[in-house]
């Protein structure tokens, strides 16, 4: 993957882009749950009620809950609230607000400074838990005993009706001390959670009391905290769509700078790079391997990035929720990923047979298919049956079995996510009735972890990604990275003009890459212009490779080949090729037109060169015989046409060029021996003035070639006319025989 | 998703079987990272012709499943039914939760944990069973299709064996395959898994319904708003990025095709100075590919985002119109929660749904080739009473046969030939000519359209096509050997032949030596592309197998193009001594053997145009005449 990093430098500010457009996304992802818990919290729960300090209290009250104050806390309360009552300057609006104003005067409070009202927070939380008990109290007898016991005097023994706050006013100083201080005690075993939970009852109290409109309160914060909600989820949209913007961008991108590098780096290979490869290879790297790694990198933007950010934000935010119960959530991770581990350890190695087993049973099919006249000849088909048979069970059998196995995870999965819940609201509901955390904190907390839990899905998802397009990756690199062997001379020179096409190999050895043994050895002759030049041997003999050192497909490895008596290596290739007329093993055409195939050779050639050229290479009578003529279809590779049809079209390309060498590589293969002499005639009349090389199998097509070169392992075992080479040359001699007969050579 | 139809060169099947396995693996059915199926499974795939009757079919084949089927299907919505309930019972915990954290604060009670702990373990119970269910469902489900897909194949590889040679006139090998791989698999797939998913989803969505409207009729009215209008959006982006995804996989087609060609006829170009001019044809394809490709991608990315923002509207509306019941004491805390677990789990069975008549029509159009592949004609019957000979001649006789590939047009016209038994026949003709219809007509590949051919006299179509093969042997220049040992592959003559008589047809095709020169002899296997061994060494190898046989008639292909000298001279020998008192007919090359011959039958275009022996030929200066002149010119100017 590294190796590839730097073609994604243009597209660094998209992927930063992105990575904080992610981070946005994530927060507010994560922030919902979280209004969500405030929803059950503040708007259900404390119906709405977020603050301990109310905004208004009866003046009875606030005397009331004064007693219970120390002397600074008091001046603190006084400073923050006035008092109104009917003669009031603000009276007609505040009696709206608090109808109760109209029969008692009460504090409204001043600040709305946050700071302030933050140090006034626990004042009143106290006053106000402390009066709620004593109503209580009051209320109801029976639980007056368990709170006088914290009051340090026993509360039944007052008679009923009795006013507890003007008794405790009466109450001398020091036993006043003695209760507050015990009264603080209780308090501060409450915690501060549970405290302000009924600080907040009796807040909502109050304002009943005042006879304020609470429904609408509580009615009014939720939908508040609701369209904050939406917002959110419209950011995180905003974002998301952004997100995907910019990795489809910088996916496609970098796909197309990849795609476009890695061919044009094979384009510029000699044969020697394509061979190390080979073809298939190098097509899969530049169109599978690529797009592999477009898809990668848009669900790494997407996801793989995305999955982290959540996962941390997420328990940031659980731990925040409830610090106590991330142990559910870790325990939740591993066991998932356990999970996730075993299953794929399990079947990742069967994954791998299972492919075997498939190539396996094509294998059959395919062997079955093809010999299928062999087959039925003699009677085989139960035996064949019986083969795909085998193939077919191994192959159903480890199927079946990795199927089993991954059919475990999802029900599995679901359970441990629904145990997961479970889990968190048996934990969490202790927690709740210690009032460490409230109930909509235990509901955000189930969702944290649900989205914690996918986070660790999706990055176990990565490892399953990572390693496939890693390989691609490195396959892309190997292209890359890769030196081309044959490069232009730095100060390259010219041909000579007048332009003598004579070719000289002196002392040519030449081995491919990496191979022991020498392909060829110790290879010299010259072809004069003006002359036919054959080679001639047995498959491997190496008469293909030695004229494909000609236009520097591969370069020699020891010796040299001059053309005009100027080293081929120090001409620039195109100068070279420029001369060399080349008519390919594989006639190889480009879908198009017969025309346009023609005219690869030269663009300009004229309509003229174009027939000639179809006469020459015997094409004419079957192009014109064709209803679009020049202008009909050629499919990709030619395969629209017979091979012979193809192998002259492939020479008459390669004479459109009207080149001084003519190179034909084994190019009369699959024309029959009429078209073939035929064909021959037409070159000798009409090229006679370029030098001719070309390699065969078949005496008859190179019987009357000026010289004959016979080759064996690589080594030239003969050299001379047909009739030379028929009296003294045993290779030549034994490859004739075998084509024709005695009497016919003798 | 839309060349199911092309062959796919071998390679490309294999990473495509390959992604699909992993996407099996990393794609939870149901949830995961991307477990709403993405969103190209919501395009548009193939059609079959006829859907009802591929499905009948489909079933009538699921046949002797049925009942597990069934079973199946208990399960499945027995496991969603279950974990369905489950939130709405959970719900009645938070609820009691709920409800004793505000009796606490108010002072007046406590959390009844005895209550909370009881919903829970019957919860849990309720998962567990869930679970089970639907792992049970999986597994049954699993070897059900496994079973059919083994079926499928071996159905089609026993088709193989019976359909006559006319049937790849006109289709290729790789359809073929393709039809026992990718469409056998796809039809899996669905059995596997889209199956279940069809039924889980239905029943999800289903039984979410009715627990939302058991909650709050209000709720659920806010909740199924929200659908039609995720609908909308997801057919607008659908819509949309059809059109680039169409317009991406056309030119990433292009690309592909391009860089195929220009990477085959690298040499072509090179040759030709056409680098360039390859570049910049490169980069306009791949330009135009990037535009649509980034287009697609982000249409398709949008999806995602925007059914999430949806599903958002609608949690935010139920946590808005929740609280405000719950304010009003006309549902509960746990109801809340529980809601928006079903909201949550609303959109993606019903967007599976909604891709399940996808999956389909998919699947209709992989089994309808498979059906119709199944459903092909066979070779005609065998006569019923067939002829047994005991002691073959080797006489052959062609009497008035009339033969076409197309019976409209008919390439073979009332030839006539009587061949005594050990005599040669040469075929000659030129390229394409079609000198292997012979064979096919002799080994009754095809049957002759009129006339008949006979063997020592009889008809060849009333002895069994095995007894009739049995008299014959072939050595085909397409040596076909398969993957096993070569001792097996000389062996496929005779399969009761010893090792002994192995080795013995061996020596006498001259090829003993050269295996024992391999690494292990005659256990040596032949590996996948047969190209541990030469072709011509293959061919002295179907040479053995062919006098293991022991035939009286022979067929001989001549043709050893690529063959080298010593192994050519081996081969000459060996087919020499085959042909030594059997009848044989050989698709000539060599001189020697179209003189020696006892007739000669000239082909052309497909056409018997002479017959006759060597001298009558040259004598008539027909187009054997012409054919034997061209091919041996100059020769006299030695």
């Amino acid at each position: 993957m590294l190796r590839l990093i730097k073609y994604l430098k243009p597209y660094l500010l998209l992927v930063l882009i992105a990575i904080g457009l992610l981070f946005v996304q994530a927060n507010s992802d994560l922030a919902l749950p979280d209004y969500m818990s405030r929803i059950v919290n503040n708007g259900i729960q404390q119906s709405g009620i977020t603050a301990v300090v109310p905004s208004a209290i009866r003046q009875r009250e606030l005397d009331k809950l004064a007693i219970f104050l120390t002397a600074e806390e008091k001046s603190l309360v006084q400073a923050d609230y006035y008092l109104v009552d009917k003669g009031s300057i603000g009276y007609p609006i505040h009696v709206t607000q608090y109808p109760v104003l109209s029969s008692e005067p009460i504090y409204i409070l001043k600040t709305m400074d946050k700071s302030e009202i933050d140090r006034l927070s626990p004042v009143m939380t106290k006053g106000l838990v402390l009066l709620s008990f004593i109503q209580q109290a009051m209320a109801d007898p029976s639980k007056a005993a368990a709170i006088g016991q914290g009051l340090g005097f026993d509360l039944t023994k007052l008679p009923p009706g009795t006013d507890l706050f003007s008794l405790i006013k009466k109450l001398p100083e020091a036993q006043l001390i003695a209760m507050s201080s015990s009264i603080n005690e209780k308090f501060n075993a409450l915690g501060s959670n549970l405290a302000e939970q009924m600080a907040t009852s009796a807040v909502k109290a109050e304002y009943i009391a005042l006879g304020m409109d609470t429904t609408a309160l509580q009615t009014n914060y939720i939908i508040n905290t609701g369209i904050s909600m939406l917002l959110l989820t419209l950011l995180s949209v905003m974002c998301t769509i952004a997100v995907s913007l910019l990795s489809s961008r910088t996916a496609a991108g970098l796909a197309r700078d990849l795609r476009r590098n890695v061919f044009h780096k094979v384009q510029s290979f000699s044969n020697a790079e394509f061979d190390k490869f080979s073809t298939a290879s190098l097509i899969t790297r530049s169109t599978n391997d690529v797009t592999q790694i477009q898809m990668v990198v848009m669900i790494m933007m997407r996801m793989i990035i995305y999955a982290p950010i959540i996962g941390v934000g997420g328990v940031i935010r659980a731990i925040g929720k409830s610090s106590s119960m991330w142990w559910l959530i870790a325990l939740a991770v591993i066991v998932v990923l356990g999970l996730i581990l075993i299953v794929f350890s399990i079947s990742l190695p069967k994954f791998k047979s299972i492919q075997k087993l498939i190539d396996r049973l094509n294998l059959v099919t395919r062997e079955n298919l093809s010999g299928m006249m062999v087959i039925r000849a003699f009677n085989k088909q139960p035996f064949e049956e019986q083969r795909f048979d085998k193939a077919n069970q191994d192959l159903t059998q480890t199927s079946l079995f990795v199927n089993r196995i991954m059919v475990v995870m999802m029900p599995v999965m679901m359970f441990i996510m629904n145990v997961l819940s479970v889990a968190i609201i048996w934990v969490g509901s202790h927690q709740v009735a210690e009032a460490t955390i409230q109930v909509g904190d235990m509901m955000a907390f189930m969702q944290y972890a649900m989205q914690i839990l996918f986070a660790f899905l999706m990055m176990s998802f990565m490892f399953i990604l990572l390693p496939r397009a890693s390989v691609s990756a490195d396959r892309i690199a190997d292209v890359l990275e890769t030196n081309q062997e044959i490069l232009d001379p730095r100060i390259p020179k010219e041909f000579y003009i007048p332009f003598d096409a004579t070719i000289e190999f002196r002392d040519v050895c030449f081995r491919y890459p990496d191979a022991e043994e020498y392909m060829l050895q110790d290879i010299s002759f010259t072809a004069k212009q003006g002359e036919t030049t054959a080679f001639i041997g047995t498959t491997g003999s190496g008469k293909s490779t030695i004229v494909s050192l000609i236009p520097r497909f591969y370069d020699v490895t020891e010796g040299s080949i001059l053309i005009d008596g100027t080293d081929i290596r120090e001409v620039t290739q195109r100068d070279l090729r420029e001369k060399i007329g080349y008519v390919p093993q594989k006639s190889n055409l480009f879908s198009g037109t017969i025309e346009s195939n023609l005219l690869y050779a030269d663009e300009n050639a004229s309509k003229e060169a174009l027939k000639d050229a179809t006469e020459i290479a015997q094409a004419s009578e079957f192009i014109f015989s064709k209803q679009e003529g020049l202008q009909a279809a050629i499919a990709q590779g030619g395969m629209n046409v017979s091979g012979g049809q193809r192998q002259r079209l492939a020479i008459a390309r390669a004479l459109v060029k009207k080149a001084p060498i003519y190179i034909f590589d084994d190019s009369f293969s699959a024309l029959d021996f009429k078209t073939d002499s035929a064909l021959r005639k037409a070159i000798n009349e009409h090229l006679g003035s370029s030098t001719l090389l070309i390699v065969t199998q078949r005496i008859a097509t190179i019987k009357n070639s000026e010289q004959i070169i016979v080759l064996d392992e690589g080594k030239i075992v003969g050299k001379g006319t047909h009739t030379q080479l028929m009296k003294d040359c045993e290779v030549y001699r034994g490859i004739a025989l075998s084509q024709l007969s005695q009497e016919e050579l003798a | 998703m839309n060349n199911k139809n092309a062959t796919p060169p071998t390679g490309n099947m294999m990473n495509s079987k390959n992604s699909n396995n992993l996407q099996r693996i990393s794609q939870p059915p149901r949830t995961g990272p991307m477990g709403h199926g993405g969103p190209m499974a919501m395009m548009k795939g193939e059609k079959p012709r006829d859907f009802k009757g591929t499905m009948a079919k489909l079933i009538n084949y699921l046949g002797a499943y049925k009942l597990a089927i069934l079973v199946v299907m208990i399960f499945a919505i027995a496991s969603t039914v279950f974990s369905i309930i489950g939130p709405k019972i959970l719900g009645r915990a938070t609820t009691k939760l709920f409800e004793g954290v505000m009796a606490q604060i108010s002072g007046n009670g406590s959390i009844d944990f005895t209550y909370i702990g009881q919903v829970i373990i019957f919860v849990l119970g309720l998962y567990l069973l869930s679970t089970l269910f639907g792992y049970i469902q999986g597994w049954v489900m699993s070897g059900i299709s496994m079973n059919i897909t083994y079926r499928f194949r071996k159905d089609i590889s026993q088709k193989i064996n019976r359909i006559p040679l006319k049937y790849f006139d006109g289709t290729n090998h790789g359809e073929v395959i393709s039809r026992v791989t990718n469409d056998v698999d796809t039809v899996s797939q669905t059995l596997n898994q889209s199956l279940s998913q069809a039924i889980t989803s239905l029943t999800t969505v289903l039984g979410v319904l009715v627990m939302m409207l058991s909650i709050s009729w209000q709720m659920t009215l806010v909740a199924l708003v929200i659908l039609p209008l995720s609908f909308l959006i997801i057919g607008l982006i659908i819509k949309k990025s059809q059109v680039y995804y169409k317009q991406q996989q056309d030119f990433l087609g292009h690309v592909n095709g391009l860089v195929e060609e220009l990477y085959s006829s690298h040499t072509v170009v090179k040759a030709f100075n056409g680098e360039e001019k390859s570049n910049e044809q490169f980069n306009s394809f791949n330009d135009t590919l990037t535009d649509s490709a980034w287009k697609s991608q982000f249409l398709s990315g949008l999806m995602f985002p925007i059914m999430n923002f949806v599903g958002n509207l609608g949690y935010v509306a139920i946590c808005i119109l929740g609280g405000f019941l719950a304010t009003r004491n006309l549902i509960t805390i746990g109801d809340i929660q529980a809601f928006i677990q079903y909201v949550r789990s609303f959109t993606q069975p019903i967007t599976q749904i909604a891709n399940i008549s996808n999956i389909f029509q998919q699947t209709a159009a992989a089994a309808e080739r498979v059906f119709e592949f199944l459903a092909e004609g066979e070779e005609s019957p065998e006569t019923a009473n067939p002829v047994k000979l005991l002691d073959v001649e080797g006489q052959v006789d062609f009497r008035d046969v009339q033969f076409g590939y197309d019976p409209e047009k008919i390439i073979i016209n009332d030839f006539c030939a009587s061949v005594k038994p050990g005599q040669r026949i040469a075929i000659v003709g030129p390229t394409g000519a079609g000198k292997t219809t012979m064979v096919k007509l002799l080994m009754r590949y095809y049957d002759v359209n009129k006339g008949a051919i006979l063997v020592d006299g009889h008809d060849i179509r009333d002895f069994t096509r095995a007894d009739l093969r049995k008299m014959f042997a072939m050595v085909l220049q397409d040596a076909w050997l398969y993957n096993a040992s070569i001792m097996e592959n000389i062996r496929y003559g005779r399969a009761d032949a010893s090792d002994e008589e192995v080795i013995q047809a061996a020596k006498a095709a001259h090829v003993d030596h050269f295996i024992r020169t391999l690494p292990e002899g005659y256990n040596m296997v032949l590996n996948e592309e047969t190209s541990n061994v030469s072709q011509g060494q293959m061919q002295l190898i179907t040479i053995a197998r062919a006098i293991l046989a022991d035939p009286r008639i022979l067929i001989l292909d001549e043709a050893t193009s690529s063959v080298d000298t010593h192994t050519e001279v081996l081969i000459q020998k060996a087919m020499g001594s085959l042909m030594k008192g059997r009848t044989s007919f050989i698709i000539a090359h060599r001189l020697s053997t179209i003189r020696d011959a006892d007739m000669i039958l000239v082909m052309n275009k497909g056409d018997i145009v002479e017959q006759g022996s060597h001298d009558e030929l040259l004598a008539r200066k027909g187009f054997y005449a012409d054919l034997y002149n061209s091919q041996f010119e100059n020769i006299e100017l030695i």
